[in-house]
């Protein structure tokens, strides 16, 4: 047992928050703190700075661009970067695809698309959920049908976060419909977002927004070179993916930033002329926060230094449900400081409402998303209950 | 940074787990003891005692073992695991921790040794009615007399107050609070002590003129009591983590073999979500704990340590409790049974030196003072330290 960080490691937190503070412009940050649109090209802009330096994919083996960390490296590299405010590595290509062609993909694949998914060169987009296959995923409907040489896809994807941005989609098909069990049936499958047949449509969120897409297929015909690992093992990769999906869902140092400015805020509020942090139920409601996010900072450290082996850690579900509850209760607060102010959400110019207000409440609903997605938090209490607890 | 304790440690934590598990293989045995006074069982004491338990922290030269705080917090969690009834955190960390910070060299070779051997058991007497979880006393008084002290006024509830050999008492003398040793048949000391909701006991504990020896060298003591109080809020987490991770294993035993309605009961979803949020509790709270006792061991802020520990244990401890009964049903109310026990144990832990809404509000008083908390950096480690 032991507090401190190693002096290897203080000197490796020091180099990640140099970098992240100085290299990554200093106006997408700003972006990022005051929750505002970040835009396609500062995405790319922003991967390419961390890519350049090797900071895009450390968790990726070594041959394709990895750093070969230890877990606890990578947890601080994370935290370090949503301290910083950092738009992270955009999650489909360097969370997900990526490290499923590193491991499954054959070699031409892995030649063809790793070094382009690690500098975003290729922007990638989710094709699992579907209209009535959500938490229940294997019940996908999407179909591939071998036709010769290629794979002829029929179907509808949906939540595409970002898939208007996208220039290839990954895409969980049913290959098998007689399969015994419903995800056994499944393939991976890799295709351009312009290829003949692929329609998108925009889905209004109520924030405002337009983040996620449904994405619809109608004789999309996909080369058969572009399946990932094996004809019927989709499933599989689908839950790699995910296990992977659930690692820094946690969102600890973004939160952290989140309290902070609620504090600076409630600074500049005042009620009967005292500053509304000095209110001592305002006061307790940000220490109770801030004491989960201790604790739950450091279950995030006990769970990386226990993974080495590489598997999630099967607390790494109390990682995400927590992790999405502190987040939310975040988002929450602020909205409560800004007060009135939080109305006054899509004020034009001449509004004197500051734009942290203004961002406070769409921000707000739309966060309602992260106890859904990345495995819905009532998928990461059955998790708990089976796989823990043995319920 | 490390969560994991060494191998002596691991081994520390078989041998008491095996110790105690002997000793409350059952509820019914810690039931029992419970049921007669002095409310804890003086055998075990003894084998703590054998097995160096009851001097764990005191430096060697005292009798003791020299260890540190995570040794204190294995034996702790590990009390509370079958919620032995034995008060080695308000004897010996408590108690114990105020003699060895705060006596003279010659009162520590009397009392340590004699602690660590199971043939004293100190207690704290600290708190008095109409106050609560302060530092200071307001309610005994010392005048000197003499080379001598003397004190009057009233204690309560002061943990196995009737039992004790030797009471450590706050009291109020120039310039604040003073700490004084009572022998336990000083004249003009009248106890009366009594049973406990959690099977643990307590005494009113009366000085009327009573003689009493200065610990230390006297002045005021208010920084060291704080130091210890929050020591001992510390153990006590170790300890509620303890009772909590048993709560919790017997409610999912429980629910996987209780029947109704010709099926498990944990085929209710209703029953197993509660129980994934109870575990969700149980992690974050051993991890705020874990790390309270890693900032008192690196020399860190331990009174902030504290109090986010107490805050996160007693959140979860209030949580698990009322949880793993209703999960139960009504054998989670019954005494025959042991899960209610384990709540009532829970619920003491919370009150006897400061619960959430406490801690809570000692750090709102600072939540401004700082941007962000680094659970890794200053204030909780000391900056220069070795990894």
């Amino acid at each position: 047992m032991r507090l401190q960080l190693s002096p290897e490691l203080e000197a490796f937190r020091e180099e990640m928050r140099t970098f992240f503070t100085t290299q990554v412009p200093q106006e997408i940050r700003d972006k990022v703190a005051g929750h505002g649109h970040v835009s396609k090209e500062e995405y790319v802009e922003t991967q390419r700075v961390l890519n350049a330096a090797g900071l895009a994919v450390p968790h990726w083996p070594v041959e394709w661009g990895g750093r070969d960390w230890t877990p606890l490296q990578r947890h601080i590299w994370r935290e370090e970067m949503q301290l910083a405010n950092v738009p992270e590595p955009l999650a489909f290509n360097a969370s997900m695809i990526g490290p499923v062609i590193a491991a499954f993909g054959n070699q031409e694949q892995k030649e063809r698309f790793l070094a382009k998914t690690a500098n975003l060169d290729i922007w990638w987009c989710q094709g699992f959920s579907e209209p009535d296959a959500g938490s229940d995923l294997a019940s996908l409907r999407t179909t591939a049908v071998r036709d010769g040489d290629d794979w002829i896809v029929n179907g509808q994807k949906t939540w595409t976060t970002l898939g208007q941005h996208a220039d290839w989609i990954f895409c969980l098909c049913r290959t098998d419909p007689t399969a015994e069990k419903k995800q056994r049936g499944i393939s991976l499958l890799v295709f351009p977002m312009d290829t003949p047949g692929v329609t998108l449509r925009p889905i209004e969120l109520i924030d405002g927004g337009f983040e996620v897409n449904e994405v619809f297929f109608e004789d999309v015909r996909v080369p058969a070179e572009n399946l990932i690992g094996e004809e019927n093992q989709g499933w599989t990769m689908a839950k790699f993916l995910l296990g992977n999906e659930r690692v820094g869902i946690a969102r600890i140092g973004s939160t952290k930033r989140m309290l902070a400015q609620a504090k600076e805020h409630a600074r500049e509020i005042t009620v009967d002329g005292r500053p509304l942090l000095d209110d001592p139920f305002m006061a307790a409601r940000i220490a109770e926060l801030e004491n989960e996010l201790v604790a739950l900072e450091l279950t995030a450290l006990r769970v990386v230094a226990n993974s080495a082996d590489g598997k999630p850690h099967p607390a790494s579900s109390v990682l995400k449900l927590k992790g999405s509850e502190l987040q939310q209760a975040a988002t929450e607060l602020l909205v409560d400081i800004a007060g009135p102010l939080s109305v006054a959400s899509f004020a034009l110019e001449g509004s004197d409402v500051p734009d942290w207000a203004r961002v406070a409440t769409p921000h707000y609903l739309n966060y309602r998303k992260v106890s859904i997605y990345g495995g819905s938090n009532e998928v990461q209490r059955t998790i708990i209950a089976g796989t823990i607890l043995g319920l | 940074m490390d969560f994991t304790f060494d191998s002596e440690q691991s081994d520390l934590r078989e041998a008491v787990r095996g110790l105690l598990e002997r000793a409350y293989s059952d509820s019914e045995t810690r039931r029992k003891v419970a049921a007669n006074d002095p409310g804890f069982d003086e055998k075990t004491w003894s084998r703590l005692a054998e097995m160096g338990l009851l001097g764990l922290p005191f430096a060697e030269e005292h009798g003791g073992m020299g260890a540190g705080p995570i040794e204190v917090a294995i034996v702790a969690e590990e009390i509370g695991r079958v919620i032995a009834p034995e008060p080695f955190i308000e004897a010996v960390v408590l108690a114990g921790g105020l003699i060895a910070a705060v006596a003279s060299d010659e009162q520590k070779g009397e009392l340590l040794g004699a602690i660590a051997e199971g043939a004293c058991v100190p207690t704290f007497a600290h708190a008095e009615i109409g106050t609560r979880w302060t530092p200071s006393a307001s309610a005994v008084t010392a005048t000197q007399a003499g080379d001598g002290w003397t004190l009057t006024g009233v204690k309560e509830p002061v943990p196995h107050g009737a039992r004790a050999d030797v009471l450590v008492v706050s009291a109020v003398v120039d310039g604040g609070t003073g700490l004084f040793l009572v022998q336990g048949d000083a004249a003009g000391l009248t106890r009366t002590g009594y049973r406990t909701h959690d099977g643990t006991r307590a005494a009113n504990v009366r000085f009327d003129g009573t003689p009493a020896a200065l610990l230390g060298t006297g002045g005021d003591q208010t920084a060291a009591i704080e130091q210890a109080l929050a020591e001992a809020r510390i153990a006590y987490s170790h300890e509620a983590i303890g009772a909590m991770d048993t709560a919790l294993r017997i409610t999912a035993e429980y629910l996987k073999t209780r029947k109704q309605f010709g099926v498990t009961l944990n085929r209710f979803q209703a029953l197993t979500f509660r129980a994934a949020d109870m575990y969700v509790s149980l992690e974050l709270a051993r991890s705020t704990a874990l790390w309270a006792s890693m900032v008192q061991d690196a020399g860190g802020d331990v009174a902030s340590a504290a109090d986010r520990a107490r805050l996160q244990t007693s959140r979860a401890g209030r949580h698990i409790g009322k949880e793993a009964i209703q999960l139960h049903g009504g054998i989670g109310v019954t005494a025959e049974y042991s899960v209610g026990h384990y709540t009532s144990r829970l619920t003491a832990i919370d009150h006897l030196l400061g619960d959430g809404d406490f801690a809570a509000a000692r750090l709102a008083r600072t939540v401004a003072e700082r941007e962000t908390v680094d659970p890794l950096g200053a204030p909780y480690a000391p900056s220069g330290g070795v990894g």
